[in-house]
């Protein structure tokens, strides 16, 4: 069965790995008043639209696109959800 | 702009609400029908609007401009086109300009600076130069007030983003900060290129029957200001499709440049401009003026980012990283090729002809059709009341109580935001990308090198808003004067400027007086100097609430250098060399830094600029880098001569010691900024050789002491250098990264 | 000796590279396009050049790392051609696995463009030959994204195989923090493969070939190579 997916892909640092940006943000925030920021880790969102494509497939690309391309799997890792297309 | 509250009566009817959401006046509007012999439609007047706007006709200062001595036998091209062009020896040609970007930078610093450089870097590629330097003029308000490192930071970083990823190096600028700026940050952003001085391409389209190309970014809704009649109502969707602050993008850019680059080493090109300010509208309607042909564009086949764009939006759109050009119709092919290598989007939209209409088709219907010539020529101008600044009264130092201690003074002036390190921010930039930087940010002129040659251009950006508000004419002079020298300290002769002029609100009879004053006194010196105007820009309404910013009209000045083995720096070199100063020194001290700091005040007159002195002392100062003679040289400025020491001491850790021979008070001698002096080192056996060449001349000139150790020693005090470096170095880092 | 300097969407120190090799070598450099699918023939060195390929979009060196071009780089890495990137160039290879660890943000989160002190950490390679082990050079860095990171053991193989060409350093050689400019690990500037015939370094040695531009230590690594490949 097929659909319009579209894939909110999520990318984020492993566990261990500095991350600068989301250590300025933490103290931007303490600055700002938030008191109780424990951490911050900053990561990214990508939106792909596959189209009209069956879970599966769709679910077999993605992976192959976070391998491939959009992480780093070195200091990165992926993961991601589909939501119906409404366009 | 504001935004309309409710859908126009009829469709496309003209209401006189309309006509001044567009920001047109009555009696505009009653020009309009008398040349149209009609009522416009929406995009019709749409482009009016931005065709008669302050930013693209100039309608407050082109009669003041026009003024402005813009000629010499090594101009090529002055203002009226992209940028200016000059000759600068063995076929070759420098083409450069001055923009501002400070209303965008205001709201999103990083964007607003990003696309400021990328604007200009098209202004100036769209001639057939390649960039080969950026320089930046940048004002900011107090380091109290709260936008303020926000803004500086977003601003630099937006300046070092784009900038850098286009590949071509910042090399230098300035950045003052001063309350006037609080609400009004000013970006100014400059780019010098080369090219072959037979290959420089205009932007007049007269070639009728040829095509109409489009190239780069695809066109969305960006900067159009709120106007956005296409839409019935504001709703949710609506709010989507509203303006969007104009996002940078670099990377297109760079692969537009050198698609463009690469089509212009062909024959194909017969015009081409690029796509700025009021977008496809002025570009096209800028090429058919000058040609004094007519256009016809089907904008069905713009390359369109967004869907449902009208012919409004897409006449209208500030979309970035956009030309127009119009080629040999038997080159397409060619053409095409290039830009599809570069994957830089090219479309046909259009054709010139000879009907001198522009006429525009969308679905195969006519949209809008008027009358270019008109649209350009006639555009308002207006001959804005003015007041002169009323004269301040001049400061004589014997009415101040001379300073306990000297060097304290010298620290509390190093440690002033206007004269501490700027590493903090040029650090961000990359200076020496394209391998032909001989100096950068911190030279008293960049000098890069003429690639595969020895010649190289010396270029810098200078003005003294202070001395500006306190008597525009001077500060005008003074601005364009300061530029003079810098280049001449380096060893090159200043050939041309651009400038930046930006002002408070000109309906305002007394800032019309301070742009009117400015522009006398800039005039006054390019002609004293021989030093012509070749491009500009006017920034004007720099004001909120009421409160206008310190008039600043910031010039661009270009020199050539031709050995770049003989450039001097201004860091002294060695110890045991003679220091001297040339020029007189009176004690000036009337809308000081030294006033402001010292005694909180910003009074007093500006200290005069004597052209003619300037003149000689400068010829001296350049003949006498021509023979060798000088280790080091700086000319001086804010701050004075002593900040001036010590600057060229912190360069390289070379300290000095002094005797200043002067009926002046010292501190008046040390602190005063009198106009038309430099420093000069040089080895103690030239001395003799020095002081005789200054005397044959009639050149004031005074041994003020020698380099030695690692301390400035004047009168028996003493400071270690490394103090001073230690406190003009940890002022912005410690104000924006704590 | 032929080399070739690949050019991708965004490299904007392709002419600083190939003018420091034609001027040390005297001989044309080829100019490849990274849609090419061929390397020229007969090749002993390519040069991956500075700048920001792909707008640095995604990841510095990401996209560029999956140009055409570069199977056939990778190809030839495993025939032993010399290869070296620079700033951009490093990034890349880090992306092609050629080389192991990462370029991460600078730790300041600021592009610093300065001239650096640099220790020569292993002379031992065709790079490297002609400067002394450990001494102390001055090289440009322009980078946004230089903080060079590799997990603890790939860390440590690095090191233990004397793979470390460069780090940064005070005026007086001395390791510290203080003189590590981006937060790398280790203070490291540069690596090599481990045939040492591939190297990947954050600093330009192209813009320290030129003394009137700032300084010509750079030119040694050149002429070393140039003359070895």
């Amino acid at each position: 069965m097929t659909a319009n997916l579209k894939a909110k892909i999520y990318i984020t640092l492993k566990k261990g790995v500095l991350d600068p940006q989301g250590k300025a943000i933490k103290s931007s925030l303490t600055h700002l008043g938030f008191s109780g920021v424990e951490s911050v880790r900053q990561g990214k969102f990508i939106e792909v639209e596959l189209g009209d494509i069956d879970k599966k497939t769709a679910e077999n690309q993605v992976k192959e696109m976070c391998e491939k391309l959009l992480a780093n799997t070195v200091i990165e890792n992926y993961n991601f959800e589909f939501i119906c297309d409404q366009q | 702009m504001t935004s309309l509250k409710k859908k126009p009566a009829n469709n496309d009817g003209i209401t006189p609400q309309i006509v001044s959401e567009h920001g047109l006046k009555p009696e505009e509007y009653k020009k309009i029908l008398g040349i149209l012999g009609r009522e416009p439609n929406l995009v019709e007047l749409g482009i009016f609007s931005v065709m008669w706007s302050e930013h693209c006709s100039y309608k407050s200062t082109r009669i003041h401009l026009k003024n402005l001595p813009t000629k010499a036998d090594w101009v090529i091209c002055g203002p009226g086109e992209n940028a200016g062009v000059i000759d600068i020896g063995d076929g070759m040609a420098a083409i450069f300009k001055m923009e501002s970007h400070n209303h965008p930078s205001f709201i999103e610093p990083y964007q607003g600076a990003a696309t400021g450089v990328g604007g200009i870097m098209r202004d100036v590629f769209t001639m057939g130069a390649r960039p080969v330097a950026m320089m930046n003029a940048l004002r900011f308000g107090e380091l109290s007030n709260n936008r303020t490192k926000h803004l500086i930071s977003g601003v630099v970083a937006g300046i070092g983003g784009y900038g850098n990823c286009m590949g071509v190096p910042t090399l230098g600028g300035e950045c003052n900060f001063h309350k006037s700026y609080n609400g009004n940050i000013l970006v100014n952003a400059m780019c010098v290129g080369l090219a072959d001085k037979n290959k420089i391409f205009y932007s007049a389209a007269s070639s009728v029957g040829s095509p109409i190309v489009y190239v780069g970014s695809k066109t969305g809704r960006d900067g159009i200001h709120g106007a956005t009649m296409a839409s019935a109502e504001f709703d949710d969707e609506s709010e989507e499709k509203r303006p969007t602050v104009q996002v940078g993008d670099p990377f297109e850019e760079k692969r537009l440049l050198e698609a463009c680059l690469e089509l212009m080493a062909t024959d194909a090109i017969l015009s081409i401009q690029d796509m700025g300010a009021a977008g496809l509208t002025c570009s096209s309607l800028e090429m058919a003026n000058k040609g004094g042909t007519g256009i016809e564009l089907i904008l069905d086949n713009v390359p369109m980012r967004e869907e449902g764009m009208t012919p409004y939006e897409l006449m209208l759109s500030e979309s970035q990283e956009r030309m127009l050009m119009v080629i040999k119709p038997e080159k397409e092919k060619q053409a095409r090729a290039i830009f599809d290598k570069w994957e830089v989007d090219f479309a046909i939209i259009g054709k010139i002809t000879n009907t001198g209409r522009m006429v525009l088709k969308m679905k195969d219907k006519v949209v809008a059709d008027l009358p270019i010539n008109p649209l350009s020529d006639d555009a308002p101008v207006y001959e804005r009341p003015y007041v002169k600044t009323s004269a301040e009264k001049t400061i004589d130092y014997n009415s101040l109580k001379a300073p306990k201690n000297i060097n304290q003074v010298l620290k509390d002036l190093l440690r002033d935001p206007d004269i501490a390190s700027k590493r903090w921010i040029y650090e961000q930039y990359d200076s020496q990308v394209m391998n032909d930087t001989v100096a950068a940010s911190g030279s008293e002129a960049a000098i890069v090198r003429i690639h595969g040659t020895h010649k190289a251009l010396a270029i810098t950006t200078d003005v003294t808003p202070r001395y500006c508000f306190a008597d525009p004419f001077e500060g005008g002079k003074q601005a364009v004067a300061e530029t003079w020298r810098n280049i001449t300290s380096v060893g090159a002769k200043p050939l041309a400027i651009t400038n930046c002029l930006n002002f408070g609100n000109p309906e305002k009879p007394n800032i019309m007086g301070q742009l009117v004053g400015c522009l006398e006194g800039m005039s006054e010196a390019c002609r004293a100097l021989d030093y012509p105007v070749i491009s500009g820009n006017v920034s004007l309404y720099n004001e909120t609430n009421g409160v206008a910013i310190l008039p600043t009209p910031a010039i661009g000045g270009v020199g050539i250098l031709s050995d770049c083995n003989k450039k001097v720096l201004n860091g002294f070199t060695a110890d045991g060399e003679s220091i001297f100063v040339i020029g007189n020194t009176a004690g000036h001290l009337g809308a000081s830094i030294y006033l402001r700091n010292i005694e909180n005040r910003e009074d007093g007159t500006p200290p005069p600029v004597d052209l003619s002195l300037e003149r000689k002392n400068g010829d001296f100062i350049r003949s006498l880098i021509e023979q060798g003679l000088v280790t080091a040289c700086k000319d001086i400025t804010g701050g004075g001569l002593y900040v001036a020491i010590a600057k060229m001491a912190m360069k390289n850790n070379i300290g000095a010691n002094l005797v200043i021979k002067s009926d002046i008070a010292l501190f008046a001698y040390l602190f005063g900024e009198d106009q038309g002096r430099y420093i000069i080192s040089c080895a103690s056996k030239d001395l003799a050789k020095v002081t005789e060449l200054a005397n044959k001349s009639n050149i004031y000139i005074e041994n003020i002491g020698s380099t030695y150790g690692s301390e400035l020693n004047i009168a028996g005090e003493k400071v270690a250098v490394r103090e001073l470096v230690d406190l003009y170095e940890g002022v912005l880092p410690d104000y924006i990264d704590l | 000796m032929r080399s070739a300097v690949i050019i991708f969407p965004g490299s904007n120190c392709d002419r600083d590279m190939y003018t420091t090799i034609e001027k040390i070598t005297g001989k044309q450099s080829h100019r490849v396009w990274h849609a090419d699918s061929k390397l020229p023939e007969g090749l002993d060195f390519i040069a991956i050049p500075g700048g920001f390929s792909y707008g640095d979009y995604l990841r510095c060196g990401a996209m560029a790392a999956r140009s055409p071009i570069m199977s056939e780089v990778i190809k030839s890495a495993k025939k032993g051609l010399y290869i070296l990137g620079v700033c951009n160039g490093f990034q890349i290879l880090t992306e092609t696995g050629l080389l192991p660890g990462t370029l991460m943000r600078n730790r300041n989160l600021k592009f610093i463009c300065r001239t650096v002190n640099l220790q020569v950490a292993n002379n031992d390679s065709s790079y490297t030959a002609g400067y002394k082990q450990k001494q102390v050079i001055k090289v440009p860095i322009a980078h946004g994204e230089g903080n060079f990171f590799a997990d603890s053991s790939t860390l440590q193989e690095i090191e233990d195989e004397g793979r470390v060409a460069f780090r940064y350093c005070t005026q007086d050689g001395k390791v510290e923090d203080q003189a590590n400019p981006n937060g790398s690990l280790n203070n490291i500037a540069g690596i090599f493969s481990k045939n040492k015939r591939i190297l990947g370094m954050m600093p330009h040695p192209e813009r320290a070939s030129d003394s009137i531009i700032g300084s010509s230590d750079g030119k040694v690594l050149f002429q070393k190579l140039l003359g070895a490949a």
